[in-house]
């Protein structure tokens, strides 16, 4: 096999793997928060995407130029989402947080059938849409690789937030243990509701980004938010670096894998998963 | 007392969002329904009365705007058939009303096959139709079978479907054996100018995808072209970079495809990205068909070319088609498509096996199915009759190629609307 063909393939994965990782980012900090496994995670992606879409179709808003609103808006549904949804079955069992988490991935699927119809749509001429970059052979898509450089700097900004600012340390510190943030003077409820925003604004990055070169339509958030929940349990659920280095590691495994059998490469991110999760259960990286 | 009647208020509001969140979906739900079926005006009294018609579709899920598109075509056709529209040439009913009623089949055969036995069972159908994906058809028109109700199918083309022994299982459009036969038809009538010796096939891994690939393998010995590679890839891939990199490594003098919208803009969308234009796109149609394709792909759709058992163009050449299409765009606000076109015809079809049977019972609209003959339809194909698997004999394939944004047939020559494009034109850079 060409050398070439090998270094396209990684290339790829990486760039693909970036979005994973930032969507799994979202995820595994609610869970690292709250114990709370959202699995309506990949249907915020899909309003982001969509967010991207009616602001390109309406207001002639590049993807990219829209990625603040885009941002902003998400943020604003998963912060609803939490308030309506997710607060009250909070102090409830495990099994109720899962069945609304479900509920709601059904209801907001069946909404925006509804409400966008199930047409596949996508932005038509992105701005980075000609771009092209070729290093010896091995091509980078401009779409392509302004997504995976927005997705690895939205991961980084908001590590950086978590590890160096005042918030970021309240939100570690109810992670921790909420009962003693509690009683440091941190209202456990507010950061829950902040770490929604945060989540929900980063996820919205992630699915404005994609309209660079993906299609949108009501069921396009499951796939993407099956692969991030693989990665959130091969990291180690909580672990924002493992979510990282687990989106990177399967993109590279999907598109590796594919060009031995290009039907197993999906598969064979799901063996890696059981691989690491009989190895090591508590995942990559999970303390617990 | 004030924090404990603050934490009941809360466990109110929590019972009221609950409630919501508990009602919304069965609202959904009704409203859905509500679209999807209309309220057919049964003349009680009159002869064969309210005849029930069961369809199904993938409405909702990532093929939903196929399934939909599909589902419009039959409704059109109930239109015809009641007496709403009038189409020259092709008749009403003169007794009887049809009620369409529909059932979302969620891509699944399983769900399908649920739907099939509520139909039957519970709304007393006396035939079905659907169900676009053909791996969803196969299943569901299995136990419509074993339950001895007719099942007449346009727009799946699986050759397995009418494999099966079925008896009560009848294809109006052509399978992908015959789009298979045109394709090469429309290649050797193009030989010398353009040779094709070497192709690839990349397809999706299910019974559509699978069975064309064997269709189109199958018929390329025949035909003296080698098949140099056969690449699979899973439902809506997130990353087809592997796929096309295979495919740019065979270096074929054309590819065969077989996906659905989301792959293959995907798919396009990576061609370009990586620098690789293929000599020519032949797809079997669904994706490169779908009625948001070109909107969505804009000029990176062009010169991509399609089997298609139909094509809006063809509209110039049939006064019946003419009428039917144009008042699908006024309805539904998108134009009609090869998919929407062939479910017209086999709902067209079915009606007229049920003013030929006189009946609303299933084994005697199955004996009119069997021995019906029709010549006149909105198809570039000289009619309907079907042979003992249930396969439309008359059924033909035209080749279609996507220039400026519209669908042009290029084959056969009694079709042509327009002459092809060949090589493709760099992907790259439009």
């Amino acid at each position: 096999m060409p050398l070439q063909d090998i270094a396209q393939a990684l290339i790829s994965g990486l760039l693909i793997g970036a979005v994973y990782a930032l969507v799994a980012v979202g995820l595994t900090l609610i869970f690292g928060v709250m114990d709370v496994v959202n699995f309506a995670h990949g249907n915020l992606l899909m309003a982001g995407m969509y967010a991207a879409f009616f602001a390109w179709l309406g207001l002639h808003l590049d993807p990219l130029a829209s990625l603040p609103l885009v941002a902003i808006a998400v943020a604003l549904l998963a912060g609803v989402a939490y308030q309506l949804c997710i607060r009250p079955v909070l102090k409830g069992p495990p099994l109720a947080q899962i069945i609304v988490t479900f509920g709601l991935l059904v209801l907001t699927t069946g909404l925006a059938q509804v409400l966008f119809t199930a047409n596949t749509r996508g932005v038509t001429n992105p701005l980075v849409g000609p771009v092209r970059l070729s290093v010896a052979q091995v091509v980078i898509g401009g779409p392509q690789l302004v997504t995976a450089a927005g997705a690895l700097l939205c991961t980084a900004a908001v590590y950086a937030f978590l590890r160096y600012t005042e918030v970021g340390a309240a939100i570690l510190a109810v992670a921790e243990d909420p009962d003693a943030a509690r009683l440091m003077g941190i209202d456990p409820d507010r950061v829950n509701l902040l770490t929604w925003l945060i989540a929900g604004a980063s996820v919205g990055v992630a699915g404005g980004l994609l309209m660079n070169f993906y299609t949108v339509n009501p069921t396009a958030g499951t796939d993407f938010g099956l692969v991030a929940f693989v990665a959130v349990a091969m990291a180690g659920f909580g672990s924002i670096g493992g979510a990282v280095v687990a989106g990177l590691a399967m993109g590279c495994v999907q598109t590796l894998t594919g060009l031995v059998g290009p039907q197993y490469g999906f598969a064979a991110i799901f063996v890696l998963y059981l691989v690491v999760v009989l190895v090591r259960p508590r995942g990559l990286y999970g303390t617990r | 007392m004030g924090i404990r009647f603050g934490e009941e208020g809360k466990v109110m509001l929590a019972t009221c969002t609950m409630k919501r969140v508990l009602l919304l979906p069965v609202l959904i739900v009704l409203v859905a329904c509500g679209g999807g079926s209309p309220v057919g005006g049964s003349t009680p009294g009159a002869g064969l009365g309210t005849i029930k018609i069961g369809a199904l579709e993938p409405l909702s899920g990532s093929t939903a705007s196929s399934g939909q598109d599909t589902l419009h075509g039959i409704e059109v056709a109930t239109e015809v058939l009641n007496g709403k529209l009038s189409v020259p040439g092709l008749p009403g009913l003169s007794d009887g009303k049809i009620q369409l009623l529909t059932e979302d089949t969620q891509g699944n055969p399983q769900t399908a096959t649920a739907a099939v036995d509520r139909l039957v069972q519970t709304e007393k159908v006396a035939a079905l139709i659907g169900a676009f994906q053909s791996s969803v058809t196969l299943v569901a028109a299995q136990r419509a079978d074993r339950l001895g109700i007719p099942w007449v199918n346009g727009a799946s083309s699986s050759p397995a479907l009418t494999r099966q022994g079925f008896k009560y299982f009848f294809r109006t459009g052509p399978s992908d054996l015959t789009f298979a036969k045109s394709f090469y038809d429309f290649l050797k009538s193009i030989s010398k100018q353009h040779p094709v010796k070497r192709v690839v096939v990349i397809h999706e891994n299910d019974a559509f995808g699978n069975d064309g690939a064997a269709a189109v393998t199958q018929l390329s010995s025949q035909y003296g072209v080698e098949v140099a590679d056969n690449i699979v890839y899973q439902l809506n891939s997130t990353d087809l970079t592997s796929q096309v990199q295979k495919i740019r490594a065979a270096n074929p003098d054309a590819v065969f495809t077989f996906a659905y919208i989301n792959d293959a803009v995907l798919m396009s969308k990576t061609m370009a990205q990586l620098g690789y234009t293929p000599p020519a796109i032949l797809a079997f149609g669904s994706g490169w068909s779908d009625p948001t394709f070109i909107p969505t792909m804009g000029k990176l759709a062009d010169a991509a070319m399609t089997r298609a058992a139909w094509s809006i163009s063809y509209t110039e050449k049939n006064q019946a088609a003419k009428v039917v299409a144009d008042y699908f765009v006024r309805k539904y606000g998108l134009p009609m498509t090869e998919n929407s076109a062939r479910s017209f015809t086999a709902m067209m079809t079915l009606g007229q096996a049920i003013a030929n049977a006189r009946s609303t019972d299933p084994e005697k609209i199955r004996e009119a199915l069997a021995a019906i003959k029709i010549t006149r339809t909105i198809m570039p194909w000289p009619g309907v009759k079907f042979d003992s698997s249930g396969q439309n004999v008359e059924a033909q394939g035209v080749i279609a190629q996507i220039q400026n944004g519209k669908y042009e047939v290029v084959y056969p020559a009694s079709a042509a609307t327009a002459s092809v494009i060949w090589p493709m034109p760099s992907l790259t850079g439009r």
